[in-house]
This record gives C-alpha cells, structure tokens and sequence, in this order.
C-alpha cells in the first residue's frame, strides 16, 4: 500500500503527488478486493468521493481543512448522521442516526474522509469479533484467525489498507487487543478525554472512543483533533490537549534517554506466550541501552481486574441496555392479531429476539450481580477493588512514568475456538481491563510477528491525560524493534 | 457457587428477557461458572476500601437554562417501529 499512513499522504498531497479523490478511490478498490474479511458493514463511496473532491479544490486555493485526506472509517457503534448504526445487532437493523456523535464531528471539521462503518462485537461486546449480527471478520494477516474484539472490523481494516485509519472504541481492551493482533498501533485515550456523546452505550464508567492507525503520529493528530471538553457529556474532562506532536521522530529520540519506564512482573506471569515474552524483552534491552531507565514495578492487584471489571461492566450493561424495550426505535416481533398482548411477553420477546447470546449473557450477568441480596457481595465489592488497582497504577506513576505489559496472553484467538467458553474468552483481557478499572490511557504498538505471520502488539500505559509520553515513548520503540 | 435454574428464570423476569429451557440450563451452569469465579475478590479485606464510583474526579456539571437547536419530532419518530402523528404508536396492552 503506497499511502498505509495518513502522514505520508498528507506529504503527498502537499507535493502534488495525489489527489485526495485518488487516495480515496484507492481505498475503495481495496475494499471492494478484500470484502471476503467481512471487514465493513456500510460503504458510503459516492459521499467519500464527493468529500474528497470538495477538499482537492479546497487544496488548489489553500482553504482545506487540516486533516484534508484522512481516509477514516467507523465503528459501528458510532453515530453518523443519515447512515445506519447497528453495533453488530439485529436490535438495530435498519436504525439511522439523526446526529454525529462529537468525536466524529470534530474529525469531520478538521477534514476526515467518512468511507464507511465496520463490523464489531456486538455492542462492543467480545475479544474476537465473532458476537457479530453479520458474522466474524477474518485477520487479514491470517485468515483461520480472529482479528480480535471488539474493535475487530477497525484493526483490520488499517491492518489490511482499507482505510488509514479507524475510530474504535475500547471499554475492556477492545481498541488494544484487536490492534496487536492485527499489527496496528491503537490508543485507548484516558477516560474523559474524549466526549462520548453519539456512542451507543455499554458501559459509561469504562467507554473510551480512540484511533486504530498505522503510525504513532497519526494516532496523536486523531486524538488531537477530537478531544477536548464537550457539554453534551458530562464526564468528558476539561483537561487542555496537548497540541498534535510535530516532529514525532526527533522528539521521541531525546525522550528516550530521560524516560522512566515501568516492568509489573505481575503481567508477565504465568500464561503468557513465550515468544511474546522474549520479544518485549528484547525491546527493553534496547530501551536500556538507549538511555531509558527500566525497572520493575508491583501491580499486586492485578490478578483480581477480571473479576472485578467483568461485575461492574456487565453491571452498568444491563442498566444501559435496559432503553431496548422495543417500543420507540429498535427491534419489535411483529404482532400475533389474534393474542391479547402482554407488556411484560412484548418486552422480553423483542429483546429475547433482538440481542445476541454474548449480550444476553451479560445482561443476565450484571441483573445478577445488582440484584436484591447480592449487590454487596458483587458490585459494592468490586467498587472498592477499583478503588485498590487505581492505587496500584497510582503508586507505580510515583517512581515511573509509563509501564510497559503485553497485551494478549495469547498469539492469536483461531476462528472458533473461543466462541463456546465465554470465561475462557474472559480470562483472554487480563492485560488491558485495568487501564479501563483505572481510567488511564494505553497505546499498544506492533513490535514483530510470530511465525505464523500473527503479529506481537506491546501496550504501554500511562498518567491520566499524558498521552504525549506515551506517544514519543511508542514511536520510539516502534523504531527500536525495527532497528 | 451454584446458579440455579429457578434463579436464572428469575433473573430473566428481572432482565424482560425469555429463554428456552435448554437455553435456561445452559446459563445457569455458565454463570455458576463466571460468578464463581468473581468470588476471588473475597481474597481481599476491603473493609477500610471506599468504593470508587467513577475515575474522574468531576463535580456536576451545569450550565444555562436556554433552548437549544435539537432534532425535530420527525427525525425522533424515524426510527420508531410505529408511529401515528407525533406519536409512538405501540400495541395495546390495557384493557
């Protein structure tokens, strides 16, 4: 792929090389070649066109936009205006959204080319994109293989040229798992940091919308451009953003030597893949030898993130999936003329019908756990674990200033094998749902790739609101397992 | 930790959620599973731990009361399975 990241095209561009109608339609070809890897739900050529053009006439008289030539695509549990939301569910086949969601917006003013929405769990809801309405997504990098979850149709679609990059949105790891094992780089931002306004809700303590790109710097101008303060969400934090990095490479190379970096032995216990292990270890060495400061860290609360995530998201799920009755937009069974109708049958028929077994499941999970007679012993207890493993990361930010982890425990999840053990499929996010728990940022680079051609993602994690750190440090050891 | 089918029925009324038996079987044996599993918390002494309620450290948030641009009663009733008017049209469900 001759433009895989927006920062060489935007290059390109600025040379007269290409034209933003010519990357587009680029793009659109390779869609069209690859559809077998079911990576798109919805396809808006003729307006991505359209957009492309305005902004070629934009860039001969100097007015377009910053991002002019930012092919994007979607999530699809993401409001756009006039195209179809479904988040991979039959409860939401045939809905359109009235309004943009903010982060979309905002990318649509600085010059986001909107070519389409991709496919995902549904509602978010998975680690291998196979809780799917339209059905599992293939890893382009191997095709017996998951591309991950739920963010699977995002990753895959940088990971296989489709776009230059994708929004996706990570409440337990989804943006970070499915970017390592498709090769991509993908930033889970710091709760708060960007609005979520527009997003369908899954769970609102955790839900962070971020990018999935082939490079660190596209990542930092995408977050730039969408985040920031917005009053139609209360939780979205009026922290300043840090301005787009320029000069990404030189800045990332004298961070090197003063950067304070982080090892929990707690992430690299048993279970990890071996050939994973060895390859984050062979990065540190050569973050060593380049000047950084290594050491190792305790996160002793980690091992208890699965349970205590899986109660307080299933939890807030079933409260925010409560709004499918039924009644004023979504799924509704048609009627039987000749039953008197029940309110109580019309509900649970229609989300009976409507939802998927992963988020039946989960309702049915989280009903449980805030119901009469268990609430304390469930989730008023993993309130207060929250409360512990957010002071383990606050602890470990007193003596560094980014941890480094794995991402996966596993090399790559096979189409299948997973689909029938929902905790086995659980237990798989132990390295990314404490970022979520905590509420800080993780950026999750590809450092190699296994001999089956799966690719090995690192996640490195940070202070609340101090992406920038986490940016320079990325591109410097994208650099480094390069060298 | 052992989740019954009785309780699982029960819990679906809770949800306005309806399974077959053999689905109510199958629940139940996997959230035995799942929420024995979530029983590993009780490791930890959390008697002097507040609950944490959210990450973010903000106090509510308001501002003016002024009428705003917003979606008309069209495009609120476009996505509705059936509407009459400005209204929602659903199935009678009182005598």
């Amino acid at each position: 792929m001759r433009w895989a990241t927006f920062g060489s095209t935007r290059a390109a561009l600025a040379r007269g090389e290409t034209t933003c109608e010519a990357v587009t339609t680029t793009f659109l070809r390779a869609i069209a070649r690859k559809r077998h890897l079911n990576i798109y739900t919805y396809v808006d050529a003729e307006g991505a066109l359209r957009t492309a053009r305005e902004q070629d006439r934009q860039l001969a008289t100097g007015e377009a936009p910053p991002l002019a030539g930012l092919v994007l695509a979607v999530k699809d549990v993401l409001c756009i205006r006039n195209w179809p939301v479904t988040c991979a569910s039959r409860m939401l086949d045939g809905f359109n959204a009235v309004y943009d969601a903010t982060a979309v917006a905002r990318l649509r003013r600085q010059g986001a080319i909107l070519i389409g929405r991709t496919n995902c769990d549904e509602f978010a809801m998975g680690s291998s994109n196979e809780n799917s309405c339209y059905g599992p997504v293939l890893n382009p990098r191997n095709e017996i293989y998951a591309p991950g979850g739920s963010s699977g149709g995002s990753a895959a679609a940088v990971a296989a040229g489709l776009c230059h990059a994708a929004l996706g949105t990570d409440t337990g790891g989804s943006i970070r798992q499915p970017a390592a094992l498709c090769g991509v780089v993908g930033l889970k931002p710091t709760y708060g940091r960007v609005s979520r306004y527009g997003l369908v809700a899954f769970a609102s303590s955790f839900d962070c919308i971020g990018p999935l790109t082939n490079s660190v710097e596209d990542a930092a101008l995408i977050l730039a451009a969408m985040a920031g303060v917005d009053e139609r969400d209360a939780t979205s934090a009026p922290v300043p953003v840090a301005p787009e990095p320029v000069g990404l490479t030189d800045a990332a190379r004298c961070a090197g030597a003063a950067l304070r970096v982080g090892v929990p032995k707690e992430f690299f216990g048993e279970g990890l893949d071996s050939t994973i292990r060895c390859s984050i270890e062979a990065i540190l060495h050569r973050l060593r030898a380049a000047g950084a400061v290594v050491k190792d860290v305790a996160m002793p609360h980690t091992r208890y993130g699965i349970a205590t995530y899986y109660i307080l998201a299933t939890a807030e799920a079933s409260s925010n999936l409560g709004r499918y009755d039924g009644l004023r937009y979504g799924y509704r069974p048609a009627p039987d003329g000749r039953k008197r109708i029940d309110l109580h049958a019309l509900y649970a028929q229609a989300r009976s019908e409507g939802f998927g077994k992963e988020v039946k499941r989960r309702i049915m999970l989280g009903t449980y756990v805030l119901s009469s007679g268990y609430y304390d012993a469930y989730y008023a207890k993993a309130q207060r674990v929250r409360a512990l493993i957010r002071e383990d990361f606050d602890k470990a930010f007193q003596e560094v200033d980014a941890l480094v982890t794995p991402v996966t425990p596993v090399p790559g999840i096979k189409l299948g094998s997973m689909i029938n053990s929902p905790l086995k499929m659980y237990l798989s996010d132990i390295y990314t749902v404490t970022a979520n728990l905590a509420g800080v940022p993780g950026l999750v680079i590809p450092i190699g790739a296994h001999a089956s051609g799966l690719p090995i993602g690192l996640q490195l994690l940070g202070r609340p609101f101090d992406e920038t750190h986490l940016f320079r440090l990325g591109e410097l050891m994208m650099q480094l397992a390069k060298d | 930790m052992t989740v019954s089918v009785e309780q699982v029925r029960y819990i679906a009324r809770l949800a306005r959620l309806a399974f077959s038996p053999e689905e109510e079987r199958e629940l139940a044996e996997e959230m035995s599973a799942i929420l024995g599993y979530m029983q590993t918390l009780d490791e930890l002494d959390t008697s002097d731990v507040m609950p944490m309620t959210h990450v973010l450290d903000l106090a509510g948030v308001v501002r003016e009361d002024v009428v705003q641009p917003s979606i008309t009663a069209e495009e609120a009733l476009r996505n509705a399975p059936d509407s009459c008017g400005d209204y929602f049209r659903v199935p009678k469900v009182i005598d």
